[in-house]
């Protein structure tokens, strides 16, 4: 603890009336001070008075909806029981239901290589142009803008243009392909590759958010540690090893997580490019959610909420992950 | 101010902060409130009407012609439209809140779904006459026996063709009249450098519409996925990719996609529907019924909407809603609105008009006249079980993923198990 720190605990204690032992302590030098019961209220109302509009909000638009699709998913809602609200509690039977289906294997192993492959990408790739446009040459401004158009266009353009431009038929890949003297892919009509022509699109599309993440860590690098070790005969290689990429790591930590998080809930790029297909060779699960809720005409809430917890449940292990790693790194 | 005026200050702010936070939710359940009180008068009052028509605004001649039937029962409509995926799902909260609109009208297999879900008067509820409309039009409203509402019109898939690519192919469209004569017709295309046919294939409820009328067309049954008939007609369909009768993109195409291919004017048929006779017209192509495999007009599903009313705690709104419907289908009104969305009217009387008025509908109303429902068969709600593991079939078979019979082996074993839940 600072000295700063423990100055202002100790003139905090007494006024909140936390600590008897702090206001014991000083009662010999200031004599016995009555304790100020609407002071005291007061404060404790305006505190709770700041905090609620926060909670309020946390309780109804995160606490709810998530009580609410773990009530769904431990229940048997039928489209009957939907609208009369008497669903039968089934405890884990959704989800044994789940883990036992046909698609829950290849949904599972597509997330798996969906989510990794696309922020291994795409960090690799960001860092990669961070690192490029740190040394700030002529027109880099310009460019480093240019990078930034995949995140700036809607998502529905971005994946409408990708599968266009990946038809099997009259895509401007596959005519470049033939013009090369290669045979024709069907990049998203066939179980092959319909998940790398997604992985392809979610890559691009990520690499902005690395590039932004990455380059605005890279500033706050001090510049004479670089010149230390030019001095020192480092070679670019090794400032990068040994200086550029320890530095990084608590950003290359967040931005990985954040990647991790945002790219295993990636719905739409999938759902307009092949709607998981064909048969379930792009299905993830955020997708078999999708299809199950509403991908029908007769709808299995209980079934989507109890993939879309498993979902929730993957994320959760992954940042208590993070947060594991990240205090082991302070520790250290 | 002192430091016990800020204090006091703050703890006042916070107060009403926190006030005006639940004031806002208050405000934000007891709005949604109100619009059911004005909604709930009966005679006279504000009836409310959901359909699945948001390009039409109230400037259209549908918004005026439901405004004047209100006009004509004596009440005012209130009248939203939703987008036909979204309608499903909003009618399931609307019904399970209390708060379901006056007048529905819904996708026909999506009746099946809301009427199992206790959502819907039946006929004899509300007093909807159905009488006059063809027994096949109205079989997706009807389950176990009773009517959930009355359609608005019926469209259907049949096979518009390139009459130039076929002339320049030597290929005469009156010879083809079962799948043996269709497929050698696609290879003489194919002969001349043009593409056979387009049609959507796609892993959407879209695909199972698309495939139905060659599934029904080789005497397949929708409650035994993994026929010898099945396998047919998924074999036609596979057979045509691997031969390049057909693109690969079929496979992901939607209907509207595959038309658009068609309109390139590179291909000599494409399985399509109703709602696409003036863009057809406009290219000069022309229709065919889609042959079965042995011969004569394969049976085609029926598309369209059908008007109904979801239960209300107010019954006496039945009554006016009904009135409502019966001027909106009346013979007069419905064969406008059907002239309008390019559907063919569901009695005789209205057909009768519409083919009055444009004598190339023939070949529509004939193939309506062919048509069946899809929730049909007493199927109901185990339609949308069957298939998607029927459109998940297609797309294994398609893609080269799993043989024919492989993949309706699987899908038939899948539905019985989604069936069993």
């Amino acid at each position: 603890m600072t000295a700063e720190q423990s100055r202002t605990r100790s003139a905090v204690r007494p006024r909140g009336g936390q600590s008897r032992a702090g206001a014991a302590a000083a009662a010999p030098a200031r004599g016995p001070r009555p304790p100020r019961p609407r002071v005291l209220r007061s404060t404790q109302w305006a505190a709770w008075g700041f905090l609620a509009p926060v909670v309020v909000y946390l309780g109804l638009f995160y606490a709810y909806p998530l009580y609410r699709n773990i009530d769904l998913s431990i229940r048997s809602y039928t489209v009957t029981s939907f609208v009369s609200g008497n669903a039968p509690f089934t405890g884990f039977a959704n989800y044994r239901s789940i883990f036992a289906s046909s698609t829950f294997a290849p949904a599972l192993v597509n997330t798996a290589i969906f989510v990794f492959v696309s922020i291994g990408f795409q960090f690799a790739i960001g860092l990669a142009l961070a690192v490029f446009f740190h040394r700030n040459f002529r027109l880099s401004g310009l460019l480093r803008a240019l990078f930034l158009v995949p995140w700036l266009l809607p998502l529905l353009v971005s994946a409408s243009t990708w599968s266009w431009m990946l038809n099997s038929d009259s895509g401007i890949v596959n005519a470049f392909l033939q013009a090369l003297g290669l045979s024709q892919i069907n990049w998203l009509t066939s179980p092959t590759w319909s998940l790398g022509a997604v992985l392809i699109a979610n890559i691009w599309i990520g690499i902005p958010f690395n590039l932004v993440i990455m380059y605005s860590g890279l500033q706050s690098i001090p510049e004479d540690v670089f010149e230390a070790a030019a001095i020192d005969g480092a070679g670019g290689w090794q400032r990068f090893w040994r200086i550029t990429f320890p530095l990084l790591r608590p950003v290359s930590a967040i931005t990985l997580l954040l990647g991790f998080v945002y790219t295993l809930k990636v719905f739409d790029i999938i759902w307009i490019m092949t709607k998981g297909g064909p048969a379930t060779s792009s299905t993830t699960l955020a997708i078999w959610s999708y299809q199950l809720s509403f991908g029908s005409l007769l709808p299995d809430f209980s079934s989507a909420a109890a993939v879309g917890n498993v979902l929730i449940i993957i994320a959760v292990i992954f940042a208590l992950v993070y947060v594991r790693a990240r205090h082991r790194l302070e520790a250290t | 101010m002192t430091v016990h005026a800020s204090r006091k200050a703050r703890a006042v702010c916070a107060a009403l902060l926190t006030f005006g936070t639940v004031a806002a939710a208050a405000a934000g359940c007891s709005s949604s409130g109100s619009s059911t009180a004005a909604t709930s008068a009966s005679g006279g009052g504000t009836y409310t009407f959901w359909d699945p028509y948001p390009q039409y605004n109230n400037t259209s001649d549908w918004a005026k012609l439901i405004a004047s039937c209100g006009k004509k029962a004596g009440v005012t409509i209130k009248r939203t439209g939703f987008d036909t995926t979204a309608l499903t799902t909003q009618s399931l909260l609307a019904a399970q809140q209390g708060k379901a609109p006056d007048i529905l009208l819904v996708d026909n297999p999506v009746v099946s779904t809301l009427a199992k879900a206790g959502a819907l008067t039946t006929t004899a509820d509300n007093g909807l006459a159905t009488g006059s409309v063809a027994p096949n039009i109205l079989g997706a409203g009807v389950i176990n026996g009773s009517t959930y509402g009355v359609p608005i019109g019926a469209n259907t898939l049949a096979l518009y063709y390139n009459p130039k690519i076929l002339t320049q192919a030597h290929v005469d469209p009156a010879s083809i009249t079962n799948w043996a004569s269709l497929t050698a017709a696609l290879a003489k295309v194919k002969a001349i450098g043009k593409t056979g046919i387009t049609f959507s294939g796609i892993n959407t409820e879209e695909g199972s519409f698309q495939f139905l009328p060659w599934f029904w067309g080789a005497g397949a049954n929708l409650t035994n996925l993994d026929s010898p008939q099945a396998v047919a007609a998924l074999t036609l369909w596979t057979t045509w990719l691997k031969d390049g009768y057909a693109p690969n993109s079929v496979i992901q195409d939607t209907q509207t996609t595959a038309w658009q291919e068609f309109q390139t004017g590179n291909v000599a048929f494409a399985e399509n529907g109703t709602w696409q006779k003036v863009g057809a017209a406009t290219m000069g192509a022309k229709v065919i019924q889609i042959p079965a495999e042995n011969g004569g007009a394969a049976p085609v599903p029926t598309g369209g909407e059908f008007f109904t009313i979801p239960i209300q705690k107010d019954t006496a709104r039945y009554a006016t809603s009904a009135k409502i419907v019966s001027c909106l289908s009346a013979t007069s009104n419905i064969v406008k609105t059907d002239n309008t969305l390019n559907y063919i009217a569901p009695t005789k009387a209205g057909q009768q008009a519409q083919l009055s008025g444009d004598s190339t509908l023939s070949d529509w109303v004939s193939a309506v006249g062919v048509a069946k429902a899809r929730t049909g068969d007493n199927l109901g709600t185990k339609y949308p079980v069957i298939s998607q593991q029927m459109w998940t079939a297609v797309q294994k078979a398609e893609s080269g993923a799993a043989t024919p019979a492989a993949a309706l082996a699987a899908a038939q074993s899948a539905a019985a198990a989604g069936l069993s839940k």
